[in-house]
């Protein structure tokens, strides 16, 4: 227990140090870092804004696009900022034209035929009012006449190299989403908690990678590994100031997953409090792009790739071969005889909410790196992928929980070969209520746990 | 004091607008699977969802409001079916997985670019495409009323027909709620969330009796749901996960398993947000909390305060604590 409590000791100092760290480092950013995106509309009752997103054919945020917006009082410019956004304040409600100067697109890329150029919108007070024009594909003539690249309905056109891209991409996002369920099962398996907050400890890695990466300008892997043992020491403090307390008071498991669910939208606006709703990037360089094949990955890819592997292969040695790893299965299949036999239920819980925010710690800074951004929900549109794969594998066995996220990875990827974007975490779950039709207890699950 | 004006202005809208009477109503629908029949519904936004899109699309397509609303409870009946076939048998936690999956499920198709000519993809559908037909409906007359601290157009979108309409749906379904909960089949739900076991041992038959509950509860959802649109527009992610964990809230603040709770709620769960939006805008100088580092502060504290409540409090500010022991059957 001494070792534990020195470990506890060193990880609350170094997080006040970061904490301390973050509150100075931010003001000071804001001064010298150019702003990430532009100037944010506020609505109030006497401003309303108008506002949109200009993506790029690829799908990158259409960046430095002009939009000329009069009416009422208002003749300005509006211009795209990083993240492919504008906004424009109005104080006057009602009609509103905004033209897209068409020679701020890049090469390349064309507006859409069919979209309206200048469009009319009804701007109105205390309210967003969003407009969207569409750039595909196409390249512009000297006389400014413009081609659109002919372009493939969505979903259609499945190749063997399409396929094999989709696979690769349905291996890596189940390996990541594997790190951060491990720990999500782990804990189902040994308290009987569904943590809904589990997904905000995924994006709290992300954003402590950005921090330190990006904000503090440390070396990648230095910060990688300072935010994997600041989420480590949530995990820690969050059982030994909430959970250890709650489970001593008798709080039931209901109970306890309404305290998670209020713990998450918690930290979700506290996220957006600290970085507002933007999308920032671990790694500003420019991703190096590796083809293997027909397979185009990034670098930082095929690293995460890697890592994930090389975590997954150990955490599932240190549940098979270690004692610690046994005792942490004996608390899953029975806390009581687990108890019985001398095992300390409540350090293997500790250690168990420990490693489990690690894990999606990692997952966070991995997932940012793969993804190129991360932002205050990044996590939360993972849990249900999560719950899927753990429901999947069977609730509370780890194993399980690594079988169901690689099918739920492959799957949500795969999907992209038929359907649309939109549907790819859909059809995840629809094979969830599917399989749980058939085969409740999961695949690798018994079926007395779900009596 | 100007400040505090404005907060307590704010404050007195919100207590009666529609939008706040659609959070109750929704709220006295999951009081009927969680508070009564202990099912962890945590797709309530998703029969919201499910009832404005059949409500809006039905009108769109000239069909009349009564047909319209009809459908809606049809539509939300058959989602209920569809989520309970599965998971009614199987411990708590499924139907809460599910349920919050089919939630997203509905958002995600409803706001996809494939359907857009339906649904308006992310854009949603705006509200003077299906707000017609209720606004004839009115005798309020044209002009405008004022009525204690409130004034607002008789007609108008916002105006006293919306939330006349809006509070007498939750007078009504308060009056059913308790009308039907001191009946047998009341007693039996509420058996079902104390002792499972126990009332099967009795005869009766459990599965039935939860599915009726789910069914009934998504239907009053997805009155809510129609509420909820009717002065504002359909978007998609404006019924999101979100806004099943502010019913939530909304519930457990109120207090769970009581006829009032939900709708008292409702009322409270706003009344936090601006009055600590409010108070953080005044007292906090703008450096430190710029105008939506308050909006988010507010969340923050909803966010905190559901985590108390569930703690200290898990009956609410109404409850009984002896009548819930709530747990996961």
């Amino acid at each position: 227990m001494r070792v534990w409590r020195l470990i506890a000791t060193i990880m609350l100092i170094l997080t006040g140090v970061i904490l301390a760290l973050s509150l100075g480092a931010s003001p000071a950013q804001a001064a010298t870092a150019p702003p990430l995106t532009a100037a944010p509309c506020a609505t109030d009752d006497a401003t309303g804004c108008l506002q949109g997103t200009i993506k790029l054919p690829n799908g990158d945020p259409a960046v430095g696009i002009e939009l000329a917006i009069t009416g009422a009082d208002l003749d300005t410019v509006a211009v795209t900022g990083d993240d492919g956004k504008w906004s424009q304040a109005i104080t006057v409600a009602g009609p509103y034209t905004i033209e897209l100067d068409t020679s701020t697109i890049p090469d390349g890329a064309v507006l859409d035929s069919n979209a309206k150029n200048p469009a009319t919108v009804t701007g109105a007070l205390n309210k967003n009012t969003g407009y969207i024009f569409k750039i595909v594909g196409g390249t512009t003539a000297d006389d400014g006449t413009t081609t659109q690249t002919p372009t493939a309905a969505a979903g259609t056109g499945i190749t063997f190299d399409r396929f094999l891209q989709q696979l690769v991409s349905g291996i890596r996002l189940g390996l990541l989403l594997a790190l951060a369920a491990v720990g999500l099962s782990l804990i189902f398996g040994t308290t009987g908690l569904s943590n809904f907050a589990h997904g905000e400890q995924v994006t709290l890695g992300g954003l402590l990678a950005y921090l330190f990466a990006n904000v503090l300008g440390l070396n990648l892997i230095l910060a990688a590994i300072i935010s994997v043992v600041i989420c480590a020491a949530t995990g820690y403090f969050q059982d030994a100031l909430i959970w250890k307390p709650l489970r001593r008071r008798g709080l039931g498991t209901t109970q306890l997953m309404i305290v998670t669910i209020g713990l998450s939208i918690a930290l979700q606006y506290a996220f957006q409090y600290f970085l507002g709703a933007s999308t920032v990037r671990i790694d500003q360089a420019n991703p190096v792009t590796v083809a293997l094949g027909p397979v185009t990955l990034s670098a930082q890819s095929l690293i995460s790739m890697g890592i994930a592997v090389v975590i997954i292969a150990l955490v599932g040695f240190v549940l098979v071969k270690t004692r610690i790893g046994r005792a942490t299965r004996a608390v899953s299949d029975n806390p009581s005889l687990a108890a019985a036999s001398g095992i300390d239920v409540d350090r293997i819980i500790r250690l168990v909410w420990t490693s489990a925010a690690a894990l999606a710690g990692l997952s966070g800074v991995l997932l940012g790196l793969v993804l190129n951004g991360v932002n205050w929900q990044t996590g939360l549109q993972l849990l249900l992928l999560m719950f899927a794969a753990i429901t999947l594998g069977g609730l509370g066995t780890a194993f399980g929980a690594l079988a169901g996220a690689m099918i739920i990875g492959l799957v949500v990827e795969l999907t992209n070969l038929v359907l649309p974007g939109d549907f790819k975490y859909a059809t995840a779950l629809v094979i969830l209520i599917l399989v749980l039709l058939v085969r409740p207890q999961g695949i690798f699950g018994r079926r007395e746990r779900i009596g | 004091m100007d400040q505090f004006l404005t907060t307590l202005t704010s404050i007195l809208n919100s207590a009666i607008s529609p939008q706040t009477a659609a959070l109750a109503i929704a709220a006295i629908g999951l009081n009927i699977h969680f508070g009564y029949t202990g099912l962890l519904n945590f797709g309530q936004a998703g029969f919201m969802l499910i009832g404005a899109y059949a409500f809006a699309i039905s009108i769109i397509g000239g069909l009349p409001i009564v047909l319209a609303v009809l459908i809606a409870l049809v539509a939300a009946t058959i989602f209920a079916l569809i989520l309970g076939i599965p998971t009614l048998k199987l411990r708590g936690d499924y139907l809460a997985i599910v349920t919050l999956s089919a939630a997203e499920i509905v958002r995600m198709v409803g706001r996809s670019s494939l359907l857009t000519n339906v649904t308006g993809g992310s854009n949603g559908i705006t509200g003077n495409e299906y707000r017609g037909p209720f606004t004839d409906l009115s005798f309020f007359g044209d002009g405008h009323i004022d009525f204690g601290p409130w004034s607002y157009d008789a007609t108008g979108s916002n105006g006293w027909w919306f939330i006349a309409t809006a509070w007498l749906v939750v007078a009504l379904l308060c009056l059913f709620v308790w009308a039907i909960m001191r009946s047998p089949w009341g007693r039996v739900l509420r058996g079902i969330r104390e002792d499972e076991d126990a009332v099967r041992a009795l005869g009766k038959n459990v599965y039935s009796y939860k599915m009726q509950a789910l069914i009934l509860g998504g239907v009053i959802g997805a009155i809510a749901g129609i509420v909820y649109i009717l002065p504002a527009s359909l978007q998609a992610d404006s019924m999101g996960r979100s806004m099943t964990y502010f019913i939530f809230t909304a519930l457990l603040l109120g207090g769970a398993a009581t006829v009032f709770g939900p709708v008292l709620g409702a009322i409270v769960f706003f009344a936090i947000r601006l009055f600590v939006q409010g108070v953080a805008g005044q007292f906090v100088p703008s450096n430190i909390m710029n105008g939506q580092q308050t909006e988010q502060f507010a969340w923050i504290v909803i966010g905190i305060t559901l985590m108390l409540v569930v703690i200290f409090r898990p009956q609410g500010i109404l409850g009984n604590k002896k009548e819930l022991s709530f747990d996961v059957k």
